[in-house]
């Protein structure tokens, strides 16, 4: 049975060359779906990646109650103050608390390649503690701002996508003209943001308070300790979260909406895939109908006749679908774009092809490849061997 | 035998090729519809919104808010007729359902809207309710809210004056949208400006936006540029830029969708135009002898290739007409089944683009084979070489 199985494979395999046109629509097709599949999947996986990049486990972010977004919240100085003293907060190199009193803003960009409309960006004023509580952030061109001056540090991921925030340029906020003097990348979603003095901010933009407060924890038991003297202090009205727990739970929208998308996408593409398969199976076994009838003639069971016919169709999708996953990985992969995340901002990530798309994406279409070889491979298998040999 | 019997005659002769390679063609139909519908609410933006009105926002952007106070240096701007504002509340329905909530005055939104249709009754009742609020068509109907309601909203932004954020509103009016398409926009609350300026804890005297009507449209231009003249170099300087730009710059910030959607569209065509093209010259490969029979009977050359592009057509045709029927009943059921939030109509313009995908499509697949079958020497094909 199996050297019988072996034999008519290779058969069937060493003649895919002479009909390459019809099984090349197998290939292309499954590489379609495949490559559709793995493009949208990557973008939501980039989107994840670059939140869930962002917080730190030993950070947390304190909003005003209720808020779920920096961008909606609003804490005033008192409010900061007593945050920032509160127990479970780490002690820094000064002894004094390691917390972050920051404010965003929102300024418009325009998109490279566009020309009027403007994209909101996340401008975050912060604080010295800012750049302690984030060490993955580096400055990769210029310099720091300055405290007490309009300067701004631009993250790689806004000058990669927007224009007019090159270091040397000026950005006009609120009747002021900003200085841009650094790039820094953090490979988070702060690459999606401005930085400027905190100070200078707030008199820009005539706030007397603070959008968030991100301490950093004092141990294990840090987060636990600071939630529960927060949430009994009567002068405070705050949500306290972990600040990875923040950004990844601002992945959820994003990830249902793509997945959806690449759920219909991909299961409309696989269906009329599964019957260009099928019409180039069956097209595969009638042209080969006198030589299966021979075959069995000669003493081969259907058995093995359906298994080889079911192999090419397989092989065939394999093919396929590996070339798609690969189109994919060379078009898409760290492919940089940007959309609308929780804060009303830009988010700028970039596609991410993981193993674990791939392997899917290969699953997928052996799936389709199965589907669309077993009627032609049942029928090669029934065909009743005299009219076969008689037929053409 | 009829010329169109025999085109019908050929296709059917392989069933299941044709059947199969139909059902691939309304695949690729359905997902075009589908797509082309999304594709267009991010390319066009709302079309039918002309330029009868301007938004002016703060230059920096629209949720940094400004001051009232500019309203009346505004309307006193030559070619202004009417202005309106609205400020972002922030609303949320419910455990974390998201609701369009602007507060605005209400007899400013009424003239300077006209396409909101409400009994007048119903605005004078919106105009004298401090904490009253209308809502649109299709949010009311979508949540069973009854005039005379009070309807809890909460703010993710802006506490009362106690520090709460749950806030209520009487129901007073619903309003309708003046035809189809501003219809399908009823899915916002207005509440009263005046109400919610005294009643929340921080935001005094600012809005968002202001909209204003134009006594003359054609002096869209030039007014928008006054009125930026005019708050320069202040700490609230403005953009104002039509209704139109503003709503299409709203939709680009969801980002580069418009791409991403074009590249399934290729990989689904590509592969299409691979399915039907190999059929086709299939089809004609059999049939070479047949076709130098039908030249030997006296169609000339042309009919031959008309023959063969009209199978092409056939196919293509009614794989895409069944296709795109399909995706237009689907687009009114998603229509439907998320109570009109999100609008996946495949209206006249995808049909369009449909139509000549499908005369493209037959080209495409069509030509080379018919090209082949006109060039047959009868005497050549015969013989099988």
């Amino acid at each position: 049975m199996l050297s019988q199985i072996m034999a008519i494979t290779g058969l069937n395999l060493k003649s895919i060359p002479e009909r390459w046109a019809s099984s090349l629509v197998i290939v292309v097709g499954l590489a379609g779906v495949v490559a559709v599949f793995t493009a949208l999947l990557a973008m939501a996986a980039g989107f994840d990646k670059t939140l869930s990049a962002t917080g730190r486990t030993d950070n947390a972010i304190v909003l005003r109650g209720g808020s779920d977004t920096e961008l909606n919240s609003g804490l005033d100085r008192d409010s900061v103050t007593l945050i920032k003293q509160a127990a479970g907060v780490r002690k820094g190199a000064d002894g004094k608390p390691l917390a972050s009193g920051e404010m965003i803003v929102i300024a418009e960009l325009v998109r490279q390649g566009d020309e009027k409309n403007g994209a909101n960006i996340t401008v975050r004023g912060v604080d010295a503690n800012a750049f302690a509580l984030r060490p993955q952030l580096k400055i990769v061109q210029g310099r720091k701002f300055r405290t007490g001056l309009r300067e701004l540090i631009v993250g790689r991921g806004v000058t990669r996508q927007f224009q007019g925030a090159e270091i040397g340029k000026t950005l006009r906020m609120r009747g002021s003209d900003w200085q841009v003097v650094g790039v820094f990348e953090s490979g988070d979603a702060h690459d999606s943001e401005l930085w400027a003095d905190a100070e200078v901010a707030q008199s820009t933009f005539s706030r007397q308070g603070f959008s968030s407060v991100l301490v950093g924890l004092d141990g294990a038991n840090g987060l636990k300790t600071l939630q529960d003297q927060l949430k009994t202090d009567p002068r405070l009205t705050v949500d306290v979260k972990g600040e990875q727990e923040y950004f990844s739970g601002q992945t959820k929208n994003f990830r249902k909406q793509i997945g959806f998308l690449a759920g219909v996408v991909t299961f409309i593409m696989a269906l009329g895939a599964i019957f260009a398969a099928l019409n180039t199976m069956y097209a595969a076994v009638a042209t080969r109908a006198k030589e299966i009838a021979t075959l069995r003639a000669i003493g081969f069971g259907g058995g093995p006749v359906l298994v080889s016919v079911m192999i090419e169709s397989l092989v065939l999708a394999f093919v396929g679908g590996a070339l798609g996953a690969l189109i994919a990985y060379l078009l898409f992969n760290n492919f940089s774009v940007s959309t609308l995340g929780e804060n009303f901002t830009q988010v700028v990530f970039a596609f991410k092809v993981t193993p674990a798309l791939v392997l899917t994406g290969l699953v997928i279409s052996l799936v389709i490849g199965f589907f669309g070889g077993l009627l032609p491979a049942w029928r090669a298998a029934r065909m009743p061997v005299t009219t076969a040999l008689r037929a053409g | 035998m009829t010329k169109t019997g025999f085109v019908f005659a050929n296709l059917f002769r392989k069933k299941t090729r044709t059947i199969l390679t139909l059902l691939s063609v309304i695949m690729a139909f359905l997902l075009f519809g589908l797509l082309q519908s999304v594709n267009h609410i991010f390319d066009a933006g709302a079309d039918f919104i002309g330029a009868t009105r301007l938004a002016t926002q703060a230059r920096v952007s629209f949720t940094q808010p400004i001051p009232l106070s500019m309203l009346p240096k505004i309307e006193s701007v030559p070619g202004v007729a009417r202005v309106a504002h609205m400020q972002w509340f922030g609303g949320v329905w419910q455990e974390n359902t998201p609701l369009f909530v602007f507060a605005v005055d209400p007899m400013r939104q009424h003239e300077v809207y006209p396409e909101w249709v409400m009994p007048e009754a119903q605005w004078k009742a919106f105009a004298n309710t401090r904490t009253g609020m209308v809502a649109g068509r299709i949010l009311a109907d979508q949540y069973g809210w009854k005039i005379g309601q009070k309807i809890p909203i909460r703010s993710n932004i802006y506490p009362q004056k106690d520090g709460s954020k749950a806030w209520a509103f009487d129901l007073v009016g619903i309003y309708d949208g003046s035809d189809e398409n501003w219809q399908k926009q009823t899915n916002a609350v207005f509440i009263n400006h005046e109400y919610f300026d005294e009643a929340n804890q921080f935001s005094h005297g600012r809005t968002n936006f202001f909209m204003i009507k134009l006594a003359d449209t054609n002096q869209a231009e030039k007014v928008s540029r006054t009125i930026d003249a005019m708050f320069e170099n202040s700490p609230d300087e403005t953009k104002t830029q039509t209704e139109k730009d503003f709503n299409i710059g709203f939709i680009k910030q969801i980002g580069d969708i418009g791409m991403i959607v074009r590249w399934i569209l290729f990989a689904v065509f590509f592969t299409l135009l691979l399915v039907v093209g190999n059929t086709m010259a299939q089809s004609v490969r059999e049939r070479i002898p047949e076709l130098a029979v039908l030249k030997t009977l006296g169609f000339s050359d042309g009919t031959v290739l008309w023959f063969v592009l009209a199978e092409a057509g056939a196919l293509c045709l009614f794989g895409g007409l069944v296709g795109m029927s399909i995706a237009t009943l689907f687009g009114a059921m998603i229509e439907k089944g998320t109570g009109g939030q999100f609008a996946l109509s495949v209206n006249g313009w995808v049909w369009m683009t449909g139509l000549a995908t499908i005369v493209l499509m037959t080209l495409a697949v069509g030509l080379l084979p018919a090209l082949r079958a006109r060039r047959l020497k009868i005497v050549d094909a015969l013989a099988g070489r």
